[in-house]
């Protein structure tokens, strides 16, 4: 990781002495194990601060959203696909934008190291493929395969679809991946109990939005359940509400979502929260063989009218 | 100041019987193992006293998130239509069991806001009164925890009734008021320890305070004027980053803001109040449309400044943070308050010109 970081900052360095850019959005290191914090750099002076590493798992095209800048942007595979999805709904301008790709074999999950560790993690060190681990129990070593997080255990796109440079060779991609296996186990359970699944993934929810606020997706100006004139949504934690949120928010990413996986990092207690957005993901794919995010110049099936469309409802 | 001398079978009997008269809250692990938070104690079950902290504070406990205070009906046949009808709830007594000293000293902070000579929260005081806080000194502390440098400790007894020190087979325990004394009665935990007994304890004490590694300084703040930390450049820096979502506010043990919502089924209608959190567009919005905090630097901003200077002004005291780490270890994208704290605190040299 050590040659991404240092090739990330000699062309952050590049780019912001020879004013091709105002700013790099990168990531510099975290203050506690396993978290590095989203960053700009203005000064070229600065690209020191800049890291890579395997906790860099929050997307960064949601720091894009609206801003003018001419801006140099580090992209793993999916921040590009959801910048491409960004150029396809005009949320940002090409022109301004100098794509820094990443190629990435996946991000770690802090919450499962946290669990199979077992004790307080005070420091984290990669080696290779290997991910040595260092607390108050005795230091372990996992192979990073299997502290992936999940969506990037099952990532098909780690390679950025749209870039001006490249930090590496691109890697090779997941192939064989079954995407769908745990929504498949959803899908095929009785009404009762895929009702109790649900129910029980939102128990302990406390509408912070992290998981809005983190998706790259959710820029509307106002949220539905933040209009108060008229108010959709109530504002407590009654369930009806707190479903209301989670399910309608996954419609709103139908066929738009690229299973970054922030909005499951972010959640503070833990909540799958891809559970909804990915069921969707699958329908897209069977309904349209559609992936979002890897062409800015098509548009995704459900914002296109087709004079064409076999389905009779349409017309 | 009475000490005693519990072993675990007793606790755990005496809070069986507590359990008949009290409503009794402790620390549980959450099905799928992650992480704790409390949770009310059927009969017989007993808090899992291993855990560092909990994931939520329990400032619910006293202070729910949601929480309904009055009724109404709009049906104009009823006599009372139109009219807000005060939710009739007398607390049930409760016993929060193996509270950590941070969390319980939080209380304290929130009490300057919902206890005052000129307003008095009947909510939230007729909860704390009804409220026994049991608390569990720290002998582990997380590298986070900064409670040492932030007006608390790992063996911190403000706002506390009794505070359980874990030692071998069994507790020492302070008794620290008189809901305590009559708490320990009700237990029927009576074995008095020997006279040793606080010395022991204040040589486990200062044993975990220097487990604390982590610090934060807060000397200047007082002293700085409002506006020179307002309008330092830093901010934007601090801010990028942030999402504004409410996870930071929302497990914070001191964040008591909320928002006063009122939801009409049919005739039928409640008014109650919900957490709010400072970092919501939302929060600040004016009826006009206007938003005086209308950008995410503003709202970083002000949480940190109330935090951090406002409240110290405010109530000339300490900082509004007890340093439990929650914000640190689970604010999604990494902002350190231990960090904005020391950018706040720096002293300003003007530097040397040399030219």
């Amino acid at each position: 990781m050590l040659e991404y970081t240092e090739k990330i900052r000699e062309i952050s360095q590049k780019l912001l002495k020879d004013s091709k850019v105002d700013m790099v959005i990168g990531f510099r290191k975290g203050t506690v194990p396993m978290m590095n914090e989203p960053t700009f750099i203005r000064n070229a002076n600065e690209v020191g601060q800049l890291i890579w590493d395997s906790n860099c798992g929050i997307n960064l095209a949601n720091y894009l959203t609206g801003r003018k800048e001419k801006i140099g942007i580090v992209a793993k595979g999916c921040d590009s696909r959801n910048i491409v999805v960004h150029l396809v709904e005009n949320k940002v301008n090409r022109d301004n934008l100098h794509i820094i790709g990443v190629p990435c074999k996946g991000m770690i999950d802090r919450r499962k190291i946290g669990v199979i560790y077992g004790e307080e993690i005070l420091n984290v060190v990669e080696d290779g493929e290997k991910i040595v681990v260092e607390g108050d129990g005795d230091e372990k070593v996992y192979d990073k395969k299997d502290v992936l997080q999940e969506n990037c255990a099952i990532c098909i796109h780690r390679n950025p679809v749209i870039y001006d440079e490249l930090v590496a060779d691109l890697v090779e991609e997941q192939k064989d991946v079954d995407r769908y296996e745990d929504v498949r186990k959803i899908e095929s359970m009785p009404p009762d109990e895929k009702w109790a699944y649900f129910e029980g993934l939102l128990k302990n929810c406390i509408r912070c939005y992290a998981c809005r606020n983190a998706c790259p997706l959710c820029y509307c100006p106002t949220c539905f359940v933040d209009e108060s004139r008229p108010q959709w949504v109530g504002k407590s934690i009654d369930p009806v509400d707190t479903r209301t949120f989670h399910f309608l928010r996954a419609y709103h990413c139908a066929g738009r979502c690229t299973d970054c996986g922030a909005c499951e990092r972010v959640c503070p207690v833990g909540i799958n929260v891809r559970a909804f957005t990915k069921k969707l993901e699958k329908d897209v794919k069977e309904l349209y063989d559609w992936e979002i995010g890897l062409d800015p110049n098509v548009r995704p099936p459900l914002d296109v009218y087709k004079t064409q469309d076999p389905e009779d409802f349409i017309k | 100041m009475k000490v005693l001398k519990i072993t675990k079978e007793d606790l755990a009997k005496g809070l069986d019987t507590l359990n008949k008269s009290f409503r009794l809250i402790g620390p549980v692990k959450d099905k799928d193992e992650e992480f704790h938070n409390f949770e009310e104690l059927g009969q017989g079950e007993l808090p899992d006293f291993n855990f560092r902290n909990t994931r939520l504070s329990p400032k619910s406990i006293v202070y729910p998130q949601s929480e309904k205070m009055f009724e109404y009906t709009l049906d104009s046949n009823d006599p009372e239509h139109d009219i807000l009808i005060e939710v009739k709830k007398e607390p049930s007594p409760q016993v929060v069991v193996g509270i950590r000293p941070c969390d319980a000293k939080a209380f304290s902070l929130v009490k300057l806001n919902f206890d005052t000579p000129e307003y008095k929260d009947p909510y939230w005081l007729r909860r704390f009164e009804a409220t026994t806080l049991l608390g569990l000194a720290c002998h582990n502390p997380c590298s986070s925890c900064f409670c040492a440098s932030a007006g608390s400790g790992p063996f911190n007894t403000e706002s506390l009734d009794m505070l359980l020190v874990e030692e071998q087979g069994g507790y020492l325990a302070q008794v620290l008021t008189k809901k305590g004394e009559e708490l320990a009665h009700t237990a029927g935990w009576t074995d008095e320890a020997g006279s040793d007994a606080q010395k022991q304890i204040d040589t486990m004490k200062e044993a975990a305070e220097k487990r604390i590694k982590s610090q934060i300084s807060t000397d200047n703040l007082k002293n700085k004027l409002d506006m020179e930390i307002y309008e330092e450049p830093y901010w934007e820096d601090v801010s990028f980053s942030c999402i504004n979502c409410g996870t930071c506010t929302y497990l914070c043990p001191t964040c008591w803001c909320f928002d006063v919502q009122d939801e009409t089924c049919g005739n039928c209608g409640i008014r109650m109040r919900n957490w709010d959190s400072c970092m919501y567009p939302l929060f600040s919005l004016h009826g006009s449309g206007h938003n005086p905090r209308g950008e995410k630097l503003h709202r970083v901003r002000q949480r940190f400044m109330h935090k951090l200077k406002y409240y110290v002004d405010k109530y000339d005291s300490g900082i509004q943070c007890v340093g439990c780490g929650r914000c640190v270890n689970h604010c999604p994208v990494n902002i350190d308050i231990r960090r904005v704290c020391e950018l706040m605190n720096r002293s300003e040299v003007c530097p040397v010109t040399t030219e």
